[in-house]
């Protein structure tokens, strides 16, 4: 069955927030992704947190370093195209130890319509494992707030860089409106 | 065939610049631009809130982004130059959208790539650096040829009153490398051990 489309509301994407809640995160670095709606305008609401729109992701990667150098956690959100944007972004993280979370929306994986997606979706979780960045994959909703939270616990107890992979079957297809 | 000539753009004497300008602004938190601009600010003398770029072109005003924000009670200062700003032209946008106090850019614009071998940048080829730093929103931008206006950039900082940026136009020439630590983790840490925080 395919899954709903991709701006609906979402109980997962509630507990991805609360996680960044309780675990003190003060700022969010992002590009826009529709499967990060949800969490962005959360973070938009939140008085103790800043939203932090960055015009492309690799921008998010150093300010997110940035945040922690300054004694902050800082999270970066954006989707599977935009981890391209970051290759050389990620020395910092490399060389400085830092820790560091990102959670990526991904395409180009599930049913998807513009192929122009599916080159960058494909090749995500290796650009992420080339830069020596551990990668958690979130495919079930149920499983979701489990994936966030032990990827979260090892980048801000243990000190490790990780991406959270959010499949494409979990946000569901993008209406198109074609005629 | 030499492309260089210090007479062409700015005047300024890049190394005696940033050491005039760090010891006016001393409670700064400062992050260097890789290439020259760290070695002259570790020529200036080694600080511990000083956080020295080696590399991540483009990274430094981004990453003083997340610095300024988690310390929205420092100054915090970005020495970088002409060709490592124009990599990250898209974070002064990210800046001015966050209106915050406590930051301003110096860019050293000798309007060439000093450590490739002194190839023309685009601000040779006429990007207007404080252009764009307005038209992205941040309070001031300065374009600086004399020695004069450190007192004016070191008033911005040490107010945290705006974000801003100064192109200072300083003389095309190579000078002998300072090297700093390139040693990133020992830098973060006692970058972070100097504002309190502890390693894990």
């Amino acid at each position: 069955m395919d899954s709903p489309e991709q701006s609906l509301i979402h109980p997962w994407k509630d507990e991805i927030f609360q996680i960044f809640k309780t675990g003190g995160v003060s700022q969010v670095a992002y590009v826009p992704d529709a499967g990060h709606a949800q969490v962005i305008n959360q973070v938009w609401a939140e008085k103790d947190m800043h939203a932090i729109p960055v015009t492309t992701e690799e921008e998010g990667v150093a300010s997110v370093c940035g945040a922690w150098l300054g004694g902050q956690r800082a999270v970066l959100l954006m989707q599977s195209s935009g981890v391209g944007n970051c290759v050389n972004m990620f020395s910092i993280i490399n060389n400085c130890r830092f820790p560091f979370l990102t959670l990526v929306t991904m395409r180009g994986e599930w049913a998807e319509f513009n192929q122009w997606q599916t080159p960058m979706g494909r090749a995500t979780e290796d650009a992420f494992k080339i830069m020596g960045i551990n990668v958690l994959r979130a495919d079930q909703p149920e499983k979701v707030g489990e994936v966030v939270s032990a990827g979260f616990d090892a980048a801000f107890e243990g000190g490790d860089a990780v991406a959270i992979l959010l499949s494409q079957s979990l946000i569901g297809r993008k209406k198109w409106g074609v005629k | 065939m030499s492309t260089t000539s210090s007479a062409s753009y700015g005047e300024i004497d890049r190394r005696i610049f940033v050491k005039q300008l760090i010891d006016v602004c001393s409670d700064a938190l400062i992050v260097t631009g890789l290439g020259s601009p760290s070695y002259d600010v570790f020529a200036a003398g080694d600080r511990d809130r000083n956080f020295y770029l080696w590399g991540a072109m483009g990274g430094a005003a981004a990453m003083a982004l997340g610095l300024a924000i988690a310390q929205p009670n420092k100054p915090v200062l970005v020495i970088t130059g002409d060709g490592e700003q124009l990599m990250g032209l898209g974070s002064l946008a990210s800046i001015g959208a966050q209106k915050i106090k406590n930051l301003t850019i110096v860019v050293l614009d000798n309007g060439h790539y000093a450590e490739t071998g002194m190839q023309k940048s685009h601000t040779s080829f006429g990007t207007d650096l404080v252009g764009v730093a307005l038209s992205c929103g941040l309070d001031w931008a300065l374009k600086v040829k004399e020695m004069t206006a450190i007192s004016t950039i070191a008033n911005h900082v040490n107010a945290k009153n705006g974000a801003g940026l100064a192109n200072v136009f300083i003389k095309a020439e190579d000078y002998p490398k300072a090297l700093p630590p390139r040693d990133g983790v020992y830098i973060k840490n006692r970058f972070r051990s100097a504002l309190g925080y502890e390693p894990f």
